[in-house]
């Protein structure tokens, strides 16, 4: 979508005004001069090149540009990114490490969580934010978590068990997978 | 998709918002930003000046004073209602809806004031507000007024609202006797446009209906005040007959539109056993409280 943001009005101007925005992202301290009118998401993709945060529907509806700001799920295409000065974005660059994937991740490779995979992030946020608040849901729980959130590929089968299995992971128990094992052997 | 260009403001008082609001004639509030935010990037909306109230500390409660009276402030989310320790006790009818407001992402953001001041005639809380006699306090640089929910909604996204006063609040008056009640949307999927929906709010005293209000989501231009339906069952004891009458009454104040949601008479009909269903729910617990 990199032509997307090549439409925006060129450089800020004298009389275009911007202001500067610091937003602790992923942890780390990033700055940026921006337009008010500049989007979230498209900060976080075209600004900050971060583009693991999807935009699908842009209309607020589909939920795959969800990012966690101080912890709480928001559709990044329906917050101005002025708004995220001073506040501490999540996207789901941050939720692995260089060596380890973070267990929702696990949980989504390990289950067949995703098909295309476009949904996948705002899915693992929001899901992200449900665990953060309740290690031990239930399946209903995960469904609710997840009903602002749409896959059009899977029947959401494997995503709400990929979140169950990520629970238990995180719960410290050994996490009971259903769906068949196509690596086996690799890992070990 | 883009919004118009805007000059931001974030004020950090209510004092300071009205004074950008009453400087500028092209200004608009933004909150929850969940209805604004698609409106601008749609175009439907280009404000030169939107003024952020997010940096304004003392909005983003809701109580109960000691006699009944529940405030709701212009930053109170929905999740802040969802997650509500308070609001089954005192506020059945906001309790119901509360998880039924578009969808959970969007009820981090976006705010009960805010919905109302929206006027949309899909939005769930205008519908609580009109069964509950809810007022707006707008708050304008000559002081505060309370305006009446149903004087408050003027036509489909229109308020009586000065350009230069806040909505700093909503106000829900104390039940006489008890209160209950309960919010019924049909939706064809979460964070849809409600196919319809219905708030009732009952007052019990005893067994018998002290007072009542009807507010109908999504059936007409605008929040539907089933006021002939309420007064059916003011002064009965919720029996068949008065559940009936009123389940009718609240069908035909509806003026639903037939469109991809469904039929007209499917929508009156949805209205009617909405009616009836939320009455059955209070009678259950009614029951299971004297047991």
């Amino acid at each position: 979508m990199t032509s997307l943001f090549e439409e925006v009005p060129p450089a800020a101007s004298d009389d275009i005004p911007t202001t500067r925005v610091q937003i602790n992202l992923n942890g780390e301290q990033r700055a940026a001069q921006i337009e008010p009118r500049l989007l979230l998401a498209h900060l976080i993709r075209n600004g900050f090149r971060l583009t693991g945060t999807h935009t699908g529907c842009d209309t607020t509806n589909c939920g795959a540009c969800t990012v966690l700001m101080d912890g709480q799920p928001v559709k990044s295409c329906t917050v101005f990114a002025v708004q995220a000065n001073g506040h501490e974005v999540m996207t789901v660059e941050g939720m692995a490490t260089a060596s380890e994937l973070h267990p929702i991740q696990e949980g989504f490779k390990d289950e067949h969580g995703l098909q295309c995979g476009f949904c996948t992030p705002g899915m693992m946020l929001s899901a992200k934010a449900l665990l953060d608040e309740n290690p031990n849901p239930t399946e209903d729980d995960v469904r609710w978590a997840l009903s602002g959130n749409l896959c059009r590929c899977t029947g959401y089968q494997n995503i709400v068990k990929a979140v169950l299995w990520a629970a238990a992971k995180m719960r410290g128990e050994e996490p009971t997978g259903t769906a068949p094992r196509t690596d086996a052997g690799e890992d070990a | 998709m883009y919004p118009s260009r805007f000059r931001y403001e974030a004020p950090t008082s209510v004092d300071e918002a009205i004074a950008l609001l009453d400087a500028n004639a092209d200004a608009k509030v933004l909150a929850g930003g969940q209805s604004l935010i698609p409106m601008m990037k749609l175009r439907f909306a280009s404000p030169a000046v939107l003024v952020d109230i997010n940096n304004i500390g003392g909005l983003d409660h809701h109580r109960a004073d000691s006699d009944g009276t529940f405030h709701i402030g212009a930053l109170c989310r929905h999740a802040d209602l969802e997650k509500s320790t308070i609001l089954a006790d005192h506020q059945p009818v906001l309790a119901a809806a509360a998880p039924l407001v578009a969808d959970p992402i969007v009820r981090t953001r976006g705010t009960f004031v805010g919905s109302v001041c929206h006027a949309d005639p899909q939005g769930d809380w205008a519908s609580c507000m009109v069964a509950l006699d809810g007022s707006i306090i707008a708050q304008g640089p000559n002081g505060r007024r309370s305006i009446n929910v149903k004087e408050f909604v003027s036509g489909p996204f229109q308020t009586v609202l000065a350009r230069n006063e806040l909505a700093v609040e909503a106000v829900i008056p104390p039940a006489v006797g008890r209160r209950a009640g309960g919010y019924l949307k049909l939706e064809r999927r979460v964070g849809d446009f409600a196919t319809a929906g219905v708030a009732l709010a009952l007052d019990l005293k005893g067994d018998v209906v002290a007072n009542a209000g009807i507010g109908l989501t999504g059936v007409g231009g605008q929040t539907i005040d089933a006021s002939d339906a309420a007064q059916a069952l003011i002064g009965t004891r919720l029996e068949p007959e008065a559940v009936d009458v009123a389940s009718q009454l609240a069908a035909s104040a509806s003026s639903p539109r037939s469109d991809h949601r469904g039929s007209a008479d499917y929508k009156r009909h949805i209205i009617s056993t909405f009616v009836a269903r939320i009455i059955a729910g209070v009678q259950r617990e009614e029951m299971q409280v004297a047991s």
